[in-house]
Order: structure tokens, then sequence, then C-alpha cells
């Protein structure tokens, strides 16, 4: 039961981080696209400004949760997926810190280069992210060992590409309304065009996906178990038909709420299919790590869930103030912040 | 054997480069908080300066200490799973507790702190920097008790070939996790003293802004003077603590080889680079190991002779990075102690103040070398006396290892370099001035 439990919260954790982080990465991969000068550029950076790093600390989180929780799937996976998350780490590194030095200094080099550096660190983490996790949902060539036994290129089989295009596509719609909800004028008319035109191939990559889906992995099994859970892609559906009825209407943070949805949604799709596996092996179903086979004692579990369920609540609160305080659109006066990006 | 090397070496880079901020981090976020919590009492327009200024070059810091902290949580997982596998049911949970009780708070006020000067009320902004540096100290306080654990592992059974956790609190709240604690991030905080007062020193050399920088300066001495004063007498107990715990890394700390009662300490004293032994022993303090171990100069120190080759530390590095670090912290109490006599006329003491100034680095080599001291003397154990970081590392083929191994360390001394740049050209500009309205 413990287990179930903090699956689930595992689950919530890494759709919480995506619909966090998602906006703020999808920006940042459009502004090469989006941003024509450097006053929208800066308009850009400041849109994350306050957000970014409170968001990163969800990964941080649910990085701790999978290894806290289940430490035998935590070692296995992470060691597996090696290169790709190292590559995700080197970029969320230059992204922090292209965020935080790009403006420190007055110079049109120093500021291109950085701008080049954040599209890179930006993109390159939204599509590996979801390579991995439509890997870790098809299974991955996992001995009973734990040890891994493909190459860096197994995991770049067709099915974790379109994980990966779709996470990259959701993120940049995301993103691109996030933009226009924090910019005014041409930017955010831009931005909103942007989100627009997104949607189309979001829409076409989410239909694939959930057809790739059903020949590519198990997912399917527990749906039509537990029909329950049809709630979950529902959900995603849903919020992908209403943000783009929002955003016609111009109801910006609606859309992006609606969009919101289907981040999470689409991300507990896949948890919920993957129960009780947490990394299913490709070679040997045995050697499948399972909340019962990967988990953390139960004392360890209950002393993290009270941990968890007193501070999450608190964390949540003060994050909803700090949106709230910076809800509005980044203005002139911010820009003129001299500690400001 | 390889994959062993390089994951070891790609640790060390990253502990290393990611502990070159973290200090900074925790004593300047105070520093800012008391300069800030000034103006707020007083209205005194130079404490908000004050704030701004050393708050920018915290920020340019901070940066970097997040980025890379996220780096070495990571790292157990891709190059330590076995390791991870292990011990996770201790080990992690105390990292993912620090994320969700800590790093959450720090991170989210930061960006509080950034952005809100105009949008939220002075007090509450002061409030914002008290909990970033209330933050940064808490989670500095789990990291710890995680690495206490690997020094001293306590409160836990072994079941299911693994280490769990028996008893939580005993984890959180022994004896090694408080003192090991109280050593680092008073570390901690004399590094950061010491950077506001060496660039205060740059600029009151240069006469410029004289009360700024005076009053930067007095701040931070009383601060650093404090801690510097506390490390040396704390120090002390941490040896002691170490002597019973791990006797293997005092033996090694102090290149001691014979087990003697009367245990001496040599002024001078060079290891051999392997083998057993030392090449120089000069001016013996007899019974001063004894006394630093023990409290009792009667007290028997076991040598290094008597350990199994296979179980002792490298010596030379543990050595050197213990005496310099207590050099180096002896240094910091008597350069505190000097500045304390002048505190009243310091722009009148230009020794003094060059003095200050080229001594920014040496707090960093301190910081370094104490963990250098810690881990390293920790060998050949990942987690003393349970696992040994052979057995620790991930099945992983070790081209991968390689080549992350030389991304991080081209990388990361990219990315110093520009970290390091960035301050050094904010620091020398000085403050800006505040715009008109205040």
């Amino acid at each position: 039961m413990l287990e179930t439990i903090w699956f689930a919260l595992w689950g919530v954790l890494w759709a919480v981080y995506f619909m966090l982080d998602g906006f703020d990465l999808g920006a940042g991969a459009l502004l090469p696209f989006l941003a024509k000068n450097e006053e929208e550029k800066r308009y850009v950076y400041h849109s994350m400004g306050p957000f970014w790093d409170g968001n990163e600390v969800w990964l941080i989180t649910a990085g701790g949760v999978t290894f806290a929780a289940f430490p035998t799937a935590y070692a296995v996976m992470f060691s597996s997926l090696y290169s790709a998350l190292m590559l995700i780490l080197f970029c969320l590194i230059i992204r922090g810190v292209a965020l935080e030095y790009r403006s420190k200094v007055e110079s049109h080099g120093w500021r291109e280069g950085w701008d080049m550096l954040l599209f890179i660190s930006s993109a390159l983490p939204a599509l590996l992210f979801g390579v991995a996790f439509a890997n870790i949902f098809q299974g991955i060539p996992i001995d009973a060992q734990g040890i891994y036994r493909g190459t860096l290129f197994t995991l770049l089989n067709p099915y974790g590409l379109l994980g990966g295009l779709l996470f990259l596509c959701l993120f940049l719609y995301h993103g691109a309304l996030w933009l226009g909800i924090k910019t005014g004028g041409e930017l955010e008319q831009r931005s909103r065009r942007y989100a627009k035109v997104l949607w189309v191939p979001l829409l076409i990559l989410a239909v694939a996906f959930l057809v790739a889906t059903w020949f590519a992995t198990n997912l399917y099994q527990n749906y039509l178990t537990y029909p329950v859970l049809w709630i979950l892609p529902a959900l995603a559906v849903a919020g992908l038909l209403a943000t783009r009825l929002f955003l016609q209407q111009g109801a910006a943070w609606k859309s992006w709420f609606a969009s919101s949805a289907v981040v999470v949604g689409a991300t507990l799709f896949g948890v919920a299919g993957l129960y009780p596996n947490l990394l299913p092996s490709s070679i040997d179903p045995a050697a499948s790590l399972t909340v019962t086979n990967a988990s953390s004692s139960p004392l360890t579990l209950k002393i993290m869930l009270v941990v968890a369920l007193i501070m999450v609540p608190v964390v949540i609160a003060y994050q909803v103030w700090v949106y709230y305080i910076f809800r509005h659109e980044v203005s002139p006066e911010d820009l003129a912040y001299e500690e400001g990006y | 054997m390889e994959v062993l090397i390089l994951s070891r070496l790609q640790f060390a880079a990253a502990t290393f480069f990611h502990f070159l901020f973290v200090p900074l981090t925790l004593g300047l976020s105070i520093l800012v908080a008391i300069m800030e919590t000034k103006w707020v009492r007083s209205g005194d327009d130079e404490y908000k300066r004050m704030a701004k200024f050393w708050g920018k070059l915290f920020i340019i810091n901070f940066a970097l200490g997040v980025v890379t902290g996220i780096t070495l949580e990571f790292q157990f997982g891709t190059n330590w799973s076995r390791y991870s596998a292990y011990v996770g049911d201790i080990f992690g949970s105390l990292l993912a507790i620090e994320a969700t009780l800590a790093f959450f708070l720090e991170s989210t006020f930061i960006a509080v702190w950034i952005f809100g000067w105009e949008r939220i009320s002075p007090k509450l902004h002061c409030v914002a920097i008290w909990l970033v540096a209330g933050a940064g100290t808490l989670s500095a306080y789990w990291i710890i008790a995680a690495n206490a654990w690997m020094q001293h592992p306590v409160g836990f059974v072994m079941r299911n070939g693994r280490a769990e956790l028996a008893n939580f609190f005993d984890v959180i709240t022994q004896r090694f996790a408080v003192i090991e604690f109280v050593h680092t991030v008073s570390g901690a905080y004399i590094l950061a003293g010491f950077f506001v007062m060496g660039i205060s020193a740059y600029h009151l050399l240069k006469k410029r802004e004289v009360s700024f920088f005076t009053k930067s300066f007095r701040i931070a001495l009383v601060f650093a003077l404090v801690f510097s004063l506390f490390e040396v007498v704390q120090g002390h107990f941490n040896g002691g603590e170490v002597a019973t715990a791990q006797p293997s890394k005092l033996a090694a700390m102090e290149s001691h080889w014979k087990t003697q009662k009367m245990a001496p300490m040599y002024l001078l004293q060079i290891p051999r680079l392997s083998g057993e032994g030392n090449l120089i022993e000069w001016i013996p303090i007899p019974g001063a190991l004894s006394i630093l171990a023990y409290g009792d100069p009667n007290a028997v120190v076991k040598g290094l002779s008597d350990f199994k080759a296979e179980d002792r530390p490298p010596v030379f590095l543990t050595f050197v990075a213990f005496r310099t670090m207590v050099g180096l912290g002896m240094l910091f109490a008597l350069l505190t102690i000097w500045g304390f006599l002048i505190r009243k006329k310091l722009v009148d003491n230009p020794k003094y103040l060059r003095i200050m100034l080229l001594a920014i680095p040496l707090p960093y080599i301190a910081n370094e070398a104490g963990w250098m001291v810690a881990e390293v003397g920790r060998q050949p154990w990942i987690v003393w006396g349970l696992m040994r970081t052979s057995d620790a590392v991930s099945p992983v083929d070790p081209t991968q290892v390689a080549v992350s191994l030389i991304a991080f360390v081209l990388f990361y001394s990219l990315l110093g370099v520009v970290a390091f740049w960035l301050m050094a050209r904010f620091a020398k500009k000085g403050p800006a001035p505040l715009p008109a309205q205040g």
C-alpha cells in the first residue's frame, strides 16, 4: 500500500515538474525564433525570471524521491540512461548560468553566445526527457543483475524519438502560451500565433503517440483492467482541445491552465499504465523493477510520507504566492532592475 | 577498475567545483540579510546599497552553487548505482527531505529577493533573504547528516542485502553529524567574511566609498572573528570525534605509523609519497597527538602500521590537506583578531588591508582541504566499515564515464573562469548609486 502511494506521488512529482519547467524550457527554446530584438529577448528572459529556479527544484525532488523511495530503480534507471542524463545535466547547468549571467555584461557577443546556449540547453532536455520517459514506458534492456545491455543508440528507437518530439512540441506550445501571458504588444501577438501553429503538430504527435503506445508498450493493460484510469488520458485530450479553444477566445491564462492539464494528463497516463513497474525490462520480464522489488523499507516510506504530507502543501502554498506576486506582465520597470535579467 | 577511477575523479571534480560556491552562498546570504535588516531598521539607504551590492555578487555565485548541486545528486545514480541501491533507504531519504524542506525554500525566495524590491514591502523583502539564508544552512544540515552517515553509519539494520533504516532520529541527530555540520558551516561563514573583507579592503586601499566599505568590512570582520575563534576550538573536538570513530583516518591525517602511548606531533613532518613511514620528522611535541585524539597524553594512538594496507586511506593527500586546513584555520583567527584591534582605523592600515585582499583565496583552500580530509580520509570505504568504494560503482561502460569526465572538467573550468571573472568585475566596479527616488 505504502509503495503504491509513493508510486503515485512519484508520478505526480514528475508531472508537476514537467508542467512547471515545461513552460520555461519551451520559452527558452523559442527565444531565437520569437524575440526579434534585444528588448524582446530580455522580455523572454524576464518571463522566466522569478520562476525557473523554483521550478527546477521539482526535478531535484522527483530525483530525490526516486532515490529515497525506490533506490534500486533509481540506481538502475540512472546508470542505464547514463549519457542521456549527463546531457540533461549539462544542459540544466548551462541554462541556469545563461539565465543568471546573460544580462550581466553589456556586450553583444556575450549576450548572443548565452542566447544560443539557452536555446540549446532548453530544447535538448525537453527532447531528452521525452525520449527517456518513452523508453521507460516501453522497457529497456536490463538483465537480472540490473545491468544495462543496450547502447546509447538503443534508446533512440522510433517510439523513444516519438516521445521526445511529443515532449518538445508540448513544451514549446506550453512556453509560447506563457510568453503570451507575460508579455505585451507585438511579442504577445507573435507568441500566440506561434502557439496556434504549434498546436497542429502537437495534436498529430499526441494522437500518434497514443496509437504507438498500443503497439510499443503494455501501458494499456492497466486501462483495460481498471477503466477508471481512462480519466487520465481523457484529461490530456480534453485539455488539448480546450487549450486551443481558449486560445481562440484570447483567454490566455485559461489556455495555459488547459495546456498544463495536457502535460499532467500525458505524464500520468504513462505512469498509471506503467504500474506496478517503475522500469520494465525489455529482455526479461522477471528483471523488471517494480514498486515491490525496488522500494525502500516501510519505515523510510512512512517517515518520508509524513514529511511530504506536511511540506509539499507548504511548498505549493508559497510557490503559488510567488506566482501571484509576479503574475503581472513583464514591464519596462522590471527590465530596469539592476539585479534582473 | 577503470570505471572506478574515472567515476572517483568525476565525483571529486563535481564536489570540488560545487564546494567552490556553496560556502559563499551559506555565509554571504547571512551577511546580506544582516545588511538589509539594518536598512529596514534604520532606514539608512547606505545599508540598502550594501545589500544590493553584496547581493549581486551573491546571485552570481548562487547560480553556480545550485546547478552544480543538481549534478551531484544525479551522479549517485549514474556513477554509484551499487551504492545507491545499497544505502538509498537511508541516504536517499535524507537528500529527498533536504529538497522538500530546504532547497525549495531557498530557490523560491531567492527569486522573490531578486525581483521583489518594488513588489513587496521592505520588511517582507528582508524576510525573503533571511529565508534564503536559513534555508541554505538548513539544507547544509541535511546534506552533512547524509555525509556523516557515510562517515559513521548509525540507526540502520542489514536486511534484504542492504542497509535499511532502523532509527531515523539517530541518523539525523548523531553527534558526528552535529559536529561535522558545525565545523563545515563555520568554515563557510569564515570564507564569506574574508570574501567581504577582501573586496572591501580593495576599495579602502583606493579610498573609494570609504564609509560604505568600512561598514561592510566591520560587519564581515565581527562575523569572521566569531567563527574563526570558534572553529579553532571546535576543530579540536572534531579531531577527537574522528579519533574514536575513524582511527585510521586520524592516523593518516597525522601520518602516524607506530602505535604508541604519548604519541607525538611533529612541527615539521613530511610523509612518504608511497610506502610506509615519514621522510622527515622534526621537532616532536610528545603526547600532543594523544591529547588531540583522546584528551590524555598517555592514551594509546593506533598507528597506520597496525592497519591492514588495504584498509588505509591515502596518507600523503590526507596529511597535506589536514595540515593545510589547520594552518589556515589558525591564520584566520590571527588575522581577524588583528583586524578587530584596528577596526576603528582600517583605512590607515594599508598593510593589513593588502594582506586581507590577498587572503581572499585562503578560506577557499581551507574549505576544499577540509573536504579532502573528510572524503579522502574515509577511503577505502564509501560507507565506513560497511561498503568499499570499489564495490559501489555503476556497472557502466567506461567510455561513457571517460567522455563525461572530460566534459565535466573542461566545462566546469570554463564556467568557473566565467563566474569568478564576473564576480571580480562587479566587485571592482563597486556599488551602484541608488536611483533618485530611493
